[in-house]
């Protein structure tokens, strides 16, 4: 079987033809550099996103606090990993990197803050 | 009144490029006027990721790029840092009044920078015909309700235009649980980015009607629904086609507009088509020593061009000022 995929690391776009056996990548071409290639295996093995959003801020400079997770996660995980995210209140003042949601649904993945708020 | 050496207007991206740059370059005398309470720009609400891979080599928020930023502007003395400083008129001799709070403040820049970034196009500017009921935002006005303010504008959407803003905004309206009927689009080409089609929309199954227009705006008090029907080669609605879409509310993402209403008032010539600066080379404009860089200057994909060029126009004020002062500055 052959994927047809759009990359979306870099705003290039690239189009990538993946021939898929047994649910594995066995060739990719059209991708322009490595991280393409990355991409389009992890594509039709393991699609993963990384997630992005905001939390509630109580008691500090700004109303939210921008937060993502540390590293891609499944993309059907989203919908239950914003159902958490949601639960997160954050009331202590945080730096770029700091968890605010360590192990999100057990993934082994965490949910850091993207700005400085004080 | 105040005289010193640059002045830049504008603390996002652009402007805190170029004043880091002119900095480094040995302008010890930098003044930067941001009109928020914060640095950061535009950039602190594109809470998604993209950015950063050229300039950083690594993908970033726009929050965390513009930390970047941020960091490197408060730890570099000779930059002074003026918020809440909105600048009100722009004379002929780089004069500039600004307000900030308690104060309305006179300064000549001997060198200005103007980095004041876009506003977006609206419904007004596009003419889509319809009642005036609550609902409808421009798709950058709803990222800031969403992601600054923690308000959710709607739920069941409806996209005008398939920019950048507004393929972003379809999958931050999907992942906070609304429903985005349609983005309608009445080129035949999307506009946005490529991998914004795939991520933001083909991700969550959000139909994109090509060659579309939306025909009319309905609802009394808030919006109830939008009338949609393909176009033809020249642009004339197929009316046998239309069909209608219930939503509550509407996104207009149809382009920005670079934002030089200031070097306007100053003498600085216009092209009308695109209001961006009659210009020579890159930030030039036709007065000597008034630069324009970023979003004002024309109108980028990715923030990483931004401050590529951001930081020519620290260099290019660098160098005005050495010619200003017989070439002894430097250093």
């Amino acid at each position: 079987m052959v994927r047809e995929l759009t990359c979306i690391e870099c705003p290039t776009g690239c189009a990538i033809v993946v021939t898929v056996e047994n649910g594995r990548a066995v060739h990719v071409e059209g991708n322009g550099c490595r991280r393409g290639r990355d991409y389009a295996v992890a594509e039709v093995e393991h699609p993963e996103r990384l997630l992005t959003t905001t939390v509630p801020a109580r008691g500090l400079s700004l109303r939210m606090v921008p937060v993502r997770t540390s590293r891609p996660i499944p993309k059907d995980a989203r919908v239950n990993a914003m159902s958490e995210i949601r639960k997160v209140r954050i009331s202590a003042p945080v730096r770029v990197g700091d968890v605010v949601l360590p192990n999100l649904l057990g993934l082994g993945v965490d949910v850091v803050a993207t700005r400085d708020v004080s | 009144m105040d005289e010193r050496e640059l002045v830049i207007v504008g603390g996002g991206p652009a402007g805190m490029a170029a004043a880091v740059e002119a900095r480094e370059c040995g302008v010890r005398d930098i003044v930067l006027l941001e009109r928020g309470a914060h640095l950061g720009g535009i950039l602190n609400q594109c809470v998604h990721a993209g950015f950063g891979l050229a300039h950083f080599r690594e993908v970033l928020t726009g929050p965390e790029y513009a930390d970047r930023f941020i960091q490197r502007v408060y730890e570099t003395p000779g930059i002074e840092v003026s918020t809440r400083s909105f600048v009100a008129e722009l004379k002929p001799g780089k004069v500039l009044t600004y307000l900030r709070p308690g104060a309305v403040c006179t300064v000549r820049a001997k060198a200005l920078i103007m980095a004041t970034g876009c506003r977006e196009r609206t419904r007004e500017m596009i003419q889509i015909p319809g009642t005036r009921p609550a609902g409808v935002y421009s798709a950058g006005l709803a990222q800031k309700m969403i992601n600054i303010e923690g308000l959710l504008p709607g739920r069941r959407v409806v996209v005008i235009g398939s920019g950048d803003i507004g393929l972003i905004m379809a999958r931050r309206f999907s992942l906070e649980g609304a429903t985005v009927s349609a983005v309608i689009e009445i080129q035949r080409q999307p506009t946005g980015l490529k991998r914004n089609i795939v991520q933001c929309l083909d991700d969550f199954g959000i139909p994109l009607y090509l060659g579309h227009r939306v025909l009319w705006i309905h609802g009394k008090n808030r919006v109830e629904a939008v009338d949609v029907a393909p176009v033809d080669e020249l642009g004339r609605e197929i009316s046998e086609a239309r069909f209608t879409l219930a939503c509550d509310t509407v996104l207009v993402s149809v382009g920005l507009i670079p934002e030089n209403e200031l070097i306007e008032m100053a003498g600085v010539e216009l092209d009308r088509r695109t209001n961006t600066p009659v210009s020579s080379d890159l930030n030039y404009t036709s007065v000597p020593g008034l630069f324009v860089c970023g979003n004002a200057f024309k109108v980028y994909d990715i923030v990483d061009s931004v401050t590529r060029d951001s930081i020519v126009a620290g260099r290019q004020a660098v160098e005005y000022l050495a010619a200003c002062n017989g070439g002894e500055r430097r250093g």
